[in-house]
This record gives C-alpha cells, structure tokens and sequence, in this order.
C-alpha cells in the first residue's frame, strides 16, 4: 500500500490493475475446477488423478504468478510486467487447453 | 513471417525489450498490462466454455458435441498466444514512439464466437441430439 504523503497516480492505475489480477485469478479458478471436473468424473483410476494433480498444479502456478504481480503492484510507481509472468500466465491457460483436448478425446 | 519469429523471441528475452528505445509512463504499461489480461480473461471464458460444452451438452451427438468443444479450445489457446503477443508488440510501440499496432484479430474473434453461437442455435433447432 502506497503511505499517504507520497505522490499517488490520481488514476488510482496500480489498483485497478491489481484488481485486473484478481479478476484474472477468479476466471482462471473457474477454469481449473471445471478442468478438476472433467479429471475426475470416472471410477479414480490413478491416471484421473495424476490428470487432477497437473489441474492443480497449473492453477497453483496461476495463483503464484499473480500473486508475485499483485505485491509488485503495491509499489508506488510498479516497474512494467516482466514478459517471463506473461508467458508463465499465457503457458497455464495454454496448458488447461491441451489437458482439456487430451482427456476430452 | 520473419517479423512474427522476431516478436516470438521478445516473448522469451525481457532484456531486449528493454534495450528499444526508452520506458514510457508506468500508466500506459500499466493499461497495457491490463488489456492483456482482459485477453486472458476472455482466452480462459473461452477454454472453460470449451469444458462446458462437453461436460453439460451431454445429449449432443459426439462428433457435435466435440467439435464445438476443440473449437472452443483452438480459439481460447489462440486467444492466450496472441494476447502476450500484441503485449509485447504493444509495449516495444511505446518504447520506440511509434504508433500502436493494429490488428485484425478481434474481428476474427468476433466472428469466430458469432458463427458458434449460430451453429448451437441451428443444432438445437433441428434437434442434432441423441436421445430424448
């Protein structure tokens, strides 16, 4: 949180982009509990949860990601993205997608 | 072509990015950090649409029901890819000074999301369902 005193963006852009994050981890919630879903809707061979166990996994890598972002963000004037997060966020919704092709088919 | 390989390997290489001209307004990388992740919001409505499909349209035919599911998917990876791509593009405009790059992409979205909706209202008005 930025201390009162300092020079603070009027445009209040480092929250609204904070809660940009947030908006995009609630999606992607969404997203792997649909995914955890589909992993799990058989008899709980062990492949089905080795599938469920990579769903969380992406998910916790999101929620890492974001979170990392979301304490940067804190700062008073936040350096730009790194393109590494942006790759990592853009490889996790990428990756829901495949697992979503592979047990679909 | 050669472009898109360029743009690819800003994706992987922070540090050129840097190198091109000089940092703009923390806003404007914010708001574009922003418009980025709306992107990303709409690739992730799109996957888990592509996961409804098939886990809540069980009374379609198979061939249907899947193909609209890896449609769906297609275009929500499709989405995701491009997203940090136009990011990057984005951010290396504003460093150089230059004028933001166009796209064509959210037509085609548009009209990709438009014709599946189409295609769902057309399979369920001539009852393309097993069963029932």
């Amino acid at each position: 949180m930025s201390v009162p005193g300092t020079d603070r963006d009027a445009g209040l852009q480092p929250e609204r982009t904070r809660l940009a994050w947030r908006r995009t981890t609630l999606a992607s919630s969404v997203v792997a509990v649909l995914a955890l879903r589909q992993a799990l809707r058989g008899s709980g061979s062990s492949a089905e949860l080795a599938g469920a166990a990579v769903t969380g996994l992406i998910w916790l890598v999101f929620l890492w990601v974001a979170h990392r972002r979301i304490r940067a963000l804190a700062a008073v004037r936040p350096r730009v993205l790194a393109p590494r997060s942006a790759l990592a966020v853009v490889g996790c919704t990428v990756a829901l997608a495949v697992f979503a092709v592979a047990v679909i088919f | 072509m050669i472009d898109f390989v360029k743009d690819v390997r800003l994706w992987f290489a922070p540090s050129r990015l840097k190198d091109e001209g000089d940092t703009p307004d923390y806003r404007f990388s914010l708001a574009n950090e922003r418009t980025f992740l709306a992107w990303i919001r709409t690739a992730l409505a799109l996957v888990g649409g592509g996961f409804a499909v098939d886990q809540f349209l069980p009374d379609l035919r198979w061939g249907v029901r899947v193909g609209m599911a890896f449609a769906l998917l297609a275009v929500g990876a499709a989405c995701a890819l491009r997203a940090v791509n136009h990011w990057v593009r984005c951010e290396r405009a504003m460093r150089r000074h230059e004028d933001l790059p166009l796209s064509r992409f959210p037509v085609l979205l548009s009209l990709g999301v438009g014709l599946v909706a189409v295609a769902m209202v057309v399979v369920v008005l001539l009852g393309w369902t097993s069963g029932r």
